[in-house]
């Protein structure tokens, strides 16, 4: 499979992550290599093998539904850089 | 992303959009009559002949419920509404590093309850996922939800439409998911405020077939959901507070196309009556463009109910490439074939349960049986009314449906803060049927107790409104009437029937309205003959 560096730049984009031309292409040869690796895998044959979601063969584990968490908003808001009446202050978002 | 916007900005003839309204019918074309107004009729009729195709409109709804659990999906904050800003937002919720989700237990149970009471496919094994997307409001970066897995597979809810129809929708599937936290736009200046008390509440997104047809049938629906999650306790269905939030995706086609049409997502409507609004208006939107030989854009748009009308929200073109993954933090979930046993045998009477077994147990009209089933705590206190009293079910359900209804209307009060008990009208509807007060007694005592609050028995009691029933106290009081109006007795037997009303009234008026009505009439008819 080959991959565009224009595909390399949109995933960038996505992941909110800025990279230079020199960035850019080093990333695309890294993850084309990745994606032989990938081919080689896909090569296998699959048929009749349900998807795997989680290498440990295990189950989630639950536990009940009661509240143990008490309010630590003064610690935790210690650490924003912006607040105010108690809520988290961010850059204005507009759509 | 402003093109539709465009479209609708150009267009200075609003004929199509007007004959396209008519043509499928929808309230849309009441809301914009006005707007219309100035169109003379010889254009509509002349863009009716030359458009020879009917529209159809194809609605499927994803409905975000609130499951009422105690604690997050995968923390232990409260996820109680309404708490002081960031005051329920822990460590994990907060996506602290080395955090780890852990699942609510609770949440399994309510999803199953849901899938069971649909018919639905319960997926013994799920998988949660995550959803990649950037917003102040959701600090991990992702959100955790089913993508490839749901808990819930496909279903079947049973929906009767207000003009009576029964229809069969397809429920597609019903997953699990976190919410996010709240943004507060307005209040601080440049700045953006953030409320993560929201964020990890636990939602059941349920979604729908596109086989509603209108958006009256997208409220019946709607309005089916809602009553079925409060009855199985796993929402509060409060929708001021969001607790069951509605998205629409709405398309329109040309009636008979086997094909659907592009189809637009309204975001987030939370009360019945403007998502039905919504989209009315949507669909004439749709209809207007495809009409003018445009094209429908995919993209979310918002609903404005102060202007009536949806706008582009932000397009769906680019941005919203999600990248799920199945979430390494969690293993697959799984629901045992005893796990769903166990919760079948917990399921509570279903409303479409209730309503055959209204009809068929106290031989209510299925008119009755669908108003009182509407709301589980409405039909719970007609039972519980009915429990304790001797009046009939027909006047009990008249009496929960209309007087206390009606009062509870005017006062903006819901069932649950009745100040009249279901008990405490048992008892006032018990003296109606022991003829102890008349009809229009027992309307004063009623409204006596909602101001009061006291017992029937009580009011009727202390203020002497017991009906009199002395047929000997009612001859004397018809005797000296018959004596004090002697020329309107002469009419009334040289046959002036009319006057027996005249009579009925001095009576009901010497009695001050305690006469039992029926033995007025007879006694009356009786004594007037001569």
């Amino acid at each position: 499979m080959t991959l565009s560096i224009k595909k390399v730049q949109e995933t960038a984009y996505l992941a909110r992550i800025a990279m230079s031309e020199e960035e850019l292409n080093r990333c695309h040869h890294e993850i084309e290599q990745i994606f032989t690796l990938i081919d080689q895998l896909q090569a296998v044959d699959t048929q009749g093998i349900p998807p795997l979601a989680h290498p440990q063969a295990s189950q989630q584990r639950t536990v009940p539904d009661e509240v143990t968490e008490s309010d630590q908003h003064e610690k935790f808001q210690a650490l924003a850089p912006a607040k105010q009446l108690d809520y988290y202050l961010v850059p204005q978002v507009i759509e | 992303m402003n093109i539709p916007i465009t479209l609708e900005a150009t267009n200075n003839t609003p004929t199509a959009f007007q004959v396209a309204t008519r043509r499928v019918r929808s309230r849309a074309a009441e809301c914009t009559d006005g707007y219309m107004s100035s169109e003379t009729s010889t254009q509509q009729s002349r863009s009716l002949k030359g458009e020879g195709c009917e529209w159809e409109s194809v609605i499927g709804l994803e409905v975000h419920v609130q499951l009422a659990t105690k604690a997050k999906l995968f923390s232990g904050a409260s996820a109680q509404y309404g708490a002081k800003p960031n005051s329920q937002a822990c460590a994990v919720d907060l996506a602290f590093p080395g955090v780890l989700p852990v699942l609510n237990r609770e949440v399994l149970t309510m999803a199953v309850r849901f899938g069971l009471s649909v018919n639905a496919h319960i997926a013994q094994r799920s998988i949660f996922a995550r959803k990649n997307y950037f917003y102040p409001d959701l600090p991990k970066g992702y959100q955790i939800t089913q993508f490839e897995h749901p808990i819930i597979g496909r279903g079947t809810l049973p929906v009767i439409t207000e003009d009576g129809r029964n229809l069969s929708i397809g429920i597609t599937r019903a997953h699990l998911e976190e919410d996010a936290g709240k943004s507060l736009h307005d209040a601080f200046n440049t700045m953006t405020g953030v409320d993560l008390n929201r964020a990890g509440v636990p939602l059941l997104e349920i979604v729908s077939e596109p086989e509603l047809r209108s958006a009256a049938e997208a409220v019946a629906y709607l309005k089916t959901l809602h009553a079925l999650v409060c009855y199985l306790q796993i929402c509060d269905g409060n929708l001021q507070e969001g607790s069951f939030r509605c998205d629409a995706n709405v398309s329109v086609r040309k009636k008979g196309d086997p094909q659907f049409g592009t189809r637009a997502e309204i975001k987030n409507v939370n009360s019945f009556r403007f998502v039905e609004r919504a989209i009315d208006y949507e669909i004439a939107r749709q209809i207007q463009i495809l009409e003018q030989g445009g094209t429908i854009v995919q993209e979310t748009r918002l609903y404005d109910s102060v202007k009536n009308e949806t706008r582009s929200m932000r397009s769906k073109e680019n941005a919203n490439d999600y990248r799920y993954f199945p979430d390494p933090d969690l293993l697959p979930v799984e629901v045992s074939h005893a796990f769903i046993e166990e919760v079948a045998a917990t399921l509570p009477e279903l409303p479409w349960q209730k309503r055959l077994r209204l009809q068929q147990e106290y031989a209510l009209s299925e008119y009755d049986a669908n108003v009182l089933t509407s709301n589980k705590t409405l039909c719970d206190f007609f039972e519980e009314a009915l429990a304790h009293t001797k009046a009939s079910a027909k006047i009990t359900a008249n009496w929960v449906m209309g007087e206390l209804s009606a009062l509870l209307n005017k006062n903006n009060l819901s069932i649950e803060q009745s100040p009249i008990s279901a008990r405490a009208l048992g008892g006032l509807l018990s003296q109606l049927a022991d003829n102890i007060i008349s009809g229009k007694i027992a309307k004063t005592v009623f409204e006596k107790m909602w101001a009061s609050g006291e017992e029937a028995v009580v009011i009727i009691e202390r203020e002497g409104l017991v009906q009199e029933n002395d047929s000997a106290a009612l001859e004397k009081v018809i005797d000296e009437l018959m004596l004090a109006n002697p020329s309107q007795l002469a009419e009334y037997r040289s046959g002036k029937d009319r006057l027996f009303g005249y009579f009925v009234g001095l009576v009901m008026k010497q009695t001050a309205g305690k006469a039992n009505p029926a033995q007025v009439n007879a006694l009356l008819k009786k004594k007037l003959k001569g």
